[in-house]
């Protein structure tokens, strides 16, 4: 079972890397029994909007 | 007298007149101002140019994504800036709209500072991968087993789209990027500002990939943090 520290290691990697299978499945699992990850999935996903529009890229 | 306007565009072109864009830029904004929007304005049949106020948000939200990398360097940063607003007019009648402007002067200034980044030699000081204090600021969130600490679990932050749209969220934001330090922030803008893929920046910047992911972490890990201390107390006053 995915820590949650691991499992934030795992949700920036995702950004910027393919995760293996198995990486995918246990952050998918972890994610959907711990709300803080999900939380903190949901608000990596702000960042990564609000500099998309930083660079002029979200339209 | 108004160097570049529609008429003179074709003297410009076969060189009759040639203008010197490097002298124009040191002249500075008001001089810019002056060359974008001078007394021929209402002549202009471009309808694809931007008023004023427009040039001016646009330029500052330019000016905000290269200082946002140049840091220090805030000349080099109003110089790019001036050059790609300078192209873009001079260019503006291949446009077909005030979007398609953004991009291309966008699309300008990412390739301007992925070539300063290139070219000048001169590296973030700090190692790369030192860590900067933020690996205990981020394990204190957690236990022993590497759980979230209680009461430091990351909250549910108000709508994004919301968020973005708030002029609050923005100024906190840029706190928080400019709170990083330079090493890191160079990491992260090049991948989150310059959109470059992490294989790239690892060979830019001479680190394994793996190194890399460790920094971008990190620097997530740490913006958020900050964002989530600020942003949330300023959204529930
Ligand atoms: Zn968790």
């Amino acid at each position: 079972m995915l820590s949650c520290k691991d499992a934030t290691k795992l949700v920036s990697q995702k950004q910027d890397a393919q995760l293996s299978l198995m990486q995918r499945i246990s952050l998918r699992l972890h994610l959907m029994m711990c709300s803080g990850c999900k939380n903190y999935e949901r608000q990596i996903d702000v960042i990564h909007k609000a500099c998309r529009r930083i660079s002029g890229s979200d339209d | 007298m108004r160097v570049i306007d529609h008429e003179s565009q074709q003297t410009l072109n076969t060189g009759a007149h040639p203008v010197d864009i490097p002298f124009l830029l040191t002249r500075g904004y008001n001089r810019l101002c002056f060359i974008l929007f001078g007394p021929a304005m209402d002549t202009d049949p471009s309808a694809n140019w931007m008023q004023e106020a427009e040039l001016a948000d646009l330029r500052h939200d330019l000016l905000r994504f290269v200082r946002l990398q140049l840091r220090d360097d805030a000349a080099m940063a109003e110089d790019i800036v001036q050059e790609a607003l300078v192209a873009a007019y001079t260019n503006r009648d291949k446009f077909s709209g005030r979007a398609q402007v953004k991009t291309w002067v966008f699309s300008i200034l990412r390739n301007k500072i992925v070539d300063y980044f290139r070219t000048n030699s001169r590296r973030p000081e700090q190692s790369l991968t030192r860590d900067d204090g933020s690996e205990a600021e981020i394990n204190e969130l957690f236990d022993d087993k590497g759980h979230w600490n209680k009461g430091l679990q990351p909250k549910k932050w108000g709508d994004p789209e919301s968020s973005l749209e708030n002029q609050q969220f923005w100024e906190i934001f840029e706190i928080c990027l400019n709170g990083m330090n330079e090493a890191t922030a160079r990491v992260f803008g090049m991948r989150e500002l310059l959109g470059l893929e992490t294989a790239e920046i690892c060979q830019q910047l001479d680190m394994s990939e793996n190194n890399c992911w460790v920094v971008l972490h990190r620097a997530r890990a740490k913006l958020r943090l900050c964002l989530e201390h600020k942003w949330i107390g300023a959204e529930s006053c």
